[in-house]
């Protein structure tokens, strides 16, 4: 199971603008590389990331290969009310991992 | 006899020389292709150079993971947000590196991550409003440690 973190202020005031870190372990094989006997090996990357905050979508990523490994990804979004804000990575070969945090909007 | 400085100065030179022959033989997208890209997210829409701001180091050390900050002037309201971020490379395998798709939740448009250069290069982001205007924003990058294209692992 892949690892993923996610740094965002716990509380925040109403409208201010929050910043979100996400962070997860992958290696983002890009399917351009070969091994010593020359065999390619396959392509093997996150393809989308998915933020919702309450249900509602609030950002979206396409990931290629060009993204390094480990993707971080850093977005902001306006805090309207406190509730759970989830992430979700999918990629190749079935990959799937969703991370939440909670925000307390004051 | 062969002093430790000629040794180390021939050394220097022929891994620069292998670096360079595994680079030239690799696959890499092209300028053109890049064109090809671009077109098939913006359409036949024009794209203006403006109130777009791509950040990344001029000169990075290494192309595995360059940070890269894009941002793009916007009020950010429901009437007049950025859609989205597309970040584009010419000489990588594939000129796709980003899309980015915002709403007016967003607040700022801006989004930072790491990429991979495979060489010298110009980068591209280009901004879709909700407006249906593109506006861009170039860098040229020197990379001297190139990331895709290692024969071997």
């Amino acid at each position: 199971m892949a690892r993923a973190v996610v740094k965002l202020p716990s509380t925040v005031k109403r409208g201010e603008i929050v910043e979100i870190r996400t962070l997860v372990q992958h290696a983002m094989e890009t399917g351009f590389r070969r091994t010593q006997l020359g065999e390619v090996i396959p392509r093997n990357i996150i393809r989308t990331f998915v933020c919702a905050y309450n249900g509602k979508e609030i950002f979206r990523a396409g990931l290629h290969p060009a993204i390094a490994a480990n993707p971080l990804l850093a977005f902001t979004t306006v805090a309207t009310e406190s509730g759970t804000i989830t992430f979700t990575w999918t990629g190749d070969n079935g990959f799937s991992v969703t991370e939440s945090a909670t925000i307390t909007v004051e | 006899m062969t002093s430790r400085r000629d040794f180390l100065v021939a050394a220097g030179s022929l891994a620069g020389g292998v670096a360079l022959a595994s680079a030239a033989g690799a696959a890499r997208a092209t300028p053109a292709a890049m064109q090809e890209a671009i077109r098939k997210v913006v359409g036949e829409a024009q794209i203006r150079r403006g109130r777009v701001r791509l950040e990344i180091p001029p000169l990075v050390d290494n192309g595995n993971a360059v940070p890269l900050t894009v941002s793009v002037e916007s009020p950010m309201t429901q009437v007049d947000h950025v859609k989205a971020i597309h970040v584009f490379a010419e000489k990588n395998p594939l000129p796709n590196v980003l899309s980015a798709y915002f709403n007016a939740r967003a607040g700022r448009a801006r989004v930072v991550t790491r990429i991979r250069l495979a060489d010298s290069q110009t980068v591209t982001a280009i901004a879709e409003l909700s407006d249906g205007s593109f506006w861009t924003d170039t860098v040229d990058v020197v990379v001297t440690l190139s990331a895709c294209l290692e024969e071997f692992v």
